[in-house]
C-alpha cells in the first residue's frame, strides 16, 4: 500500500497506553502504541489473544478510555468523546443484535438515534440490506436467523450511518470454516464497495492475509511490524512475526563474508549484509528444495519424519548440527510418497529466501 | 434389579418418597379446595353440606362494607406496587449498572431488609412512628399504609428486575452507545424494552404481596380503613360464615392469576 503513506489519514492513535488495575499490580494492555491508518483502507491488528488489538479497537470506539496518549479522527482529537459521539461503528463479536427489534430496526437504529429523517431513514435500511443481501428478512426477529445471517445484519447496522470507521472485533470467530470463507470475500467486497476504512480485529493469520491491505502484528500491548500481507510474509521484522504468520524454520548461523555459515555448510545472502557472530535465519518450508546427497549447494541433512496434509506434506529434516528443518513438498500428480525416514538428502535454499532477522 | 442398580442416583427411588409428596400434596392443597368447596355451600354452616349454591358470592357483592374494603385493597395495592416497582427498578440499576463500589453487599442488605426483619416488628415499629406522624399533622389518610405497602413490596419487585438486569448482555447497551444512543436513549430504547417483562413480573409480585398483608395493614390502618384481609380478619373474630369462604376464593383465584402471568413472564425463553 505504497499510498497510504501519501493518503489522507482516517485514524491516528499516538503514544497510547492502557493499564488495568493499580500500582504494581497494573497491567499494561497497551504499552506506548502509536498507529496511522489511511483513509479507505483495509487495516487488520493480529495476534494472539491477550496482545492488545482489541483494547486498542475499544480504545478507538470509546468503550475504554487510553491512561495516557491521544486518539485523532480525520485530524480531529476524539480522545474526550464518549462513544455515542464518534462517527465510528463497531461489528461486535457477539454481534450484540438488539433481540427486541426486528432486523429492520436493528438497521435503523443508528440513524434514528442520529435524528435523520424517517424517509431517509427507511431508504437507507432498504439500501444496507440490499447490500448484504437480505432485504428478505427485514420484518424477522434477530433470533429466527442463522449465525451467518446475524452477521450480516450486524454489518448492515454498523454500515448504515455511514460511518468514517468500521471497527470489526473478530465478527468472523463465531462461524464455522466454510461461511467464515464467503464472509471474508464478502467483507472485502463490502468495503470496496463502500469506501469505508475498516480496522479489522482478529487473531487468525489466513484472514488478516487474505482481506487487507495493511497488516499491524501485536504482541504483548505492541505493535511489532506493519506492512502489507506481503511485506510481512516475506520480510517479518523480528522472531515472533516470522513464527506468528505461518510457519518458519529458525536457524543460528554465523555471518561473515555477506553468507551464513551454518555446520553443513554455506548460505549465501543478499549483498551488503553485516557480520555477525550469531544471527538467527528465517526462512519458510516452501523455499526448501530437496535434492540428492553431495548437491552443490546443498545442505546435507537426514529425513527425520514427514507429515502429509493432502496438497503437500511437511518433511521434517536433520541437518548435520542437530538443527530441524521442516520443508514443504507438494503432492506430486501420481500421488508417489516422499522420501522414507532415515533417507539422507541435501536441502536447497532458494535464492533470497532467507531473511536475516535482528533480535 | 441389576436393571435399576445401573440408573443413577434418584430421591423419586426412595422407600416412602410418593407417601410423603402425597402428604405434603394433601397438606398443601385440601384445606384450600374446602375453603372453595364450601364458598359455593348452600346452607349457612362452614361445616355442613347443604347444597350448591352461589348465594355467598352474592352476599359478598352486595356487601357495601365488602366493596369498600376490596376497592381499598386494590387501590393500595395499584399504588404501592407502581411505586414500589418504580423504586426497584432504580435500585436495580444503581446495584448493577454501575463499577463495584464498597458497601454495595450493605445496600443489597439494607434494600431487601423487608425479607428480613419479623413483619410484627416493622408493624409495631410504624404504628409508633405514624401515631406520631398522625397527632402532629392531623393527616389520617391512606397515604399511611401507601408508603408502609410500598416499603415492604420493594424487595419483592427488586429481586426478579435485578435478576433480569444481571441476565442481560451488557454489549446489547455497549452498541446502542456506539451508534449514538445518549446514556438515556440507551436506557430508553434498549435497557428498559429487554428489562419490561422484569419489571411487569416484580409489579405484579408487589401487587400480590401488598393485596394479602394482614399484619402491617392491622397496625397501620386508621379507624375505618379495613382492606379486605383485615376486614375478613375482623369478621373470623365474630361469626364464621361462607361469605368470607366466597371472598377468600375470589381473592385465591385473582393471586392465582397474577402469579401465572408473573410465571409465565419470569421463565427462560430460548
Amino acid at each position: 500500500m505504497s499510498e497510504a503513506a501519501t493518503a489522507a489519514v482516517a485514524v491516528e492513535g499516538r503514544n497510547l497506553v492502557k493499564a488495568f488495575g493499580q500500582g504494581n499490580a497494573a497491567v499494561r494492555a497497551l504499552d506506548d502504541v502509536s498507529v496511522t491508518i489511511a483513509k479507505g483502507e483495509f487495516f487488520t491488528l493480529l495476534g494472539p489473544s491477550g496482545c492488545g488489538k482489541t483494547t486498542l479497537l475499544r480504545l478507538i470506539a470509546g468503550f475504554e478510555s487510553p491512561t495516557s496518549g491521544a486518539i485523532l479522527l480525520d485530524g480531529r482529537d476524539i480522545t474526550a468523546l464518549p462513544p455515542n459521539r464518534r462517527p465510528v461503528n463497531t461489528v461486535f463479536q457477539s454481534y450484540a443484535l438488539f433481540p427486541h427489534l426486528t432486523v429492520a430496526q436493528n438497521v435503523a437504529f443508528g440513524l434514528q438515534m442520529l435524528g435523520k429523517p424517517k424517509a431517509e431513514v427507511a431508504a437507507t435500511v432498504d439500501r444496507m440490506l440490499a447490500l448484504v443481501k437480505l432485504e428478505a428478512f427485514a420484518a424477522r426477529r434477530t433470533s429466527q436467523l442463522s449465525g451467518g445471517q446475524q452477521q450480516r445484519v450486524a454489518l448492515a447496522r454498523a454500515l448504515a450511518p455511514a460511518p468514517q470507521v468500521l471497527l470489526l472485533d473478530e465478527p468472523l470467530s463465531a462461524l464455522d470454516l466454510k461461511l467464515r470463507k464467503e464472509m471474508q470475500t464478502e467483507l472485502k467486497r463490502l468495503q470496496t464497495e463502500t469506501g469505508i476504512t475498516f480496522v479489522f480485529v482478529t487473531h487468525d493469520q489466513e484472514e488478516a492475509l487474505t482481506m487487507s491491505d495493511r497488516v499491524a502484528v501485536m504482541s504483548a500491548g505492541q505493535i511489532l511490524q506493519t506492512g502489507s500481507p506481503r511485506q510481512i510474509y516475506t520480510r517479518p521484522a523480528n522472531r515472533f512475526v516470522a513464527s506468528f504468520i505461518g510457519e518458519t524454520n529458525f536457524l543460528t548461523a554465523r555471518i561473515s563474508g555477506g553468507a551464513a555459515h551454518l555446520a553443513g555448510g554455506v548460505i549465501a545472502l543478499p549483498a551488503g549484509t553485516a557480520d555477525t557472530a550469531s544471527a538467527t535465519l528465517a526462512i519458510r518450508p516452501e523455499h526448501l528444495r530437496l535434492a540428492p546427497p553431495g548437491t552443490p549447494g546443498a545442505l546435507p541433512a537426514t529425513v527425520a519424519h514427514s507429515v502429509y496434509f493432502g496438497t503437500d506434506s511437511h518433511l521434517h529434516l536433520r541437518l548435520a548440527d542437530g538443527a530441524e528443518l521442516v520443508a514443504r513438498q507438494q503432492t506430486s500428480a501420481d500421488g508417489a510418497a516422499g522420501p522414507e525416514p532415515g533417507t539422507e538428502v541435501g536441502v536447497l535454499i532458494a535464492e533470497g529466501a532467507v531473511q536475516v532477522l535482528q533480535e | 434389579m441389576a436393571k435399576r442398580s445401573a440408573r443413577p442416583f434418584s430421591v423419586t427411588d426412595l422407600p416412602g418418597f410418593a407417601t410423603i409428596a402425597i402428604m405434603a400434596f394433601v397438606a398443601l392443597y385440601v384445606p384450600i379446595l374446602t375453603l372453595v368447596a364450601y364458598s359455593f355451600n348452600g346452607a349457612t354452616s362452614v361445616a355442613v353440606w347443604g347444597g350448591f349454591s352461589l348465594q355467598w358470592y352474592v352476599a359478598a357483592w352486595d356487601n357495601t362494607v365488602v366493596q369498600a374494603a376490596a376497592m381499598r385493597s386494590l387501590g393500595i395495592a395499584a399504588c404501592a406496587s407502581v411505586l414500589a416497582t418504580t423504586v426497584a427498578t432504580m435500585a436495580a440499576l444503581g446495584t448493577t449498572r454501575t463499577a463495584p463500589f464498597r458497601g454495595q453487599t450493605a445496600i443489597y442488605v439494607a434494600i431487601n431488609q423487608p425479607l428480613m426483619v419479623p413483619e410484627i416488628v416493622t408493624a409495631v415499629a410504624l404504628l409508633i412512628f405514624f401515631a406520631a406522624i398522625k397527632v402532629a399533622t392531623g393527616y389520617t389518610g391512606l397515604a399511611y399504609l401507601v408508603m408502609a405497602h410500598t416499603a415492604f413490596c420493594i424487595p419483592f419487585a427488586y429481586l426478579p428486575i435485578r435478576a433480569r438486569l444481571e441476565g442481560m448482555d451488557l454489549s446489547l447497551e455497549t452498541a446502542a452507545a456506539d451508534l449514538y444512543a445518549s446514556r438515556w436513549r440507551t436506557f430508553r430504547y434498549v435497557t428498559l424494552p429487554l428489562l419490561a417483562p422484569g419489571i411487569a413480573a416484580g409489579a405484579m409480585l408487589a401487587f400480590v404481596i401488598s393485596l394479602d398483608d394482614v399484619v402491617i395493614t392491622e397496625f397501620v390502618k386508621s379507624a375505618g380503613q379495613d382492606t379486605l384481609p383485615t376486614y375478613m380478619l375482623g369478621q373470623m373474630r365474630r361469626a364464621i360464615t361462607p361469605e368470607t369462604n366466597a371472598i377468600s376464593t375470589a381473592l385465591l383465584a385473582l393471586t392465582v392469576l397474577l402469579l401465572t402471568a408473573f410465571f409465565l413472564l419470569t421463565r427462560k425463553r430460548d
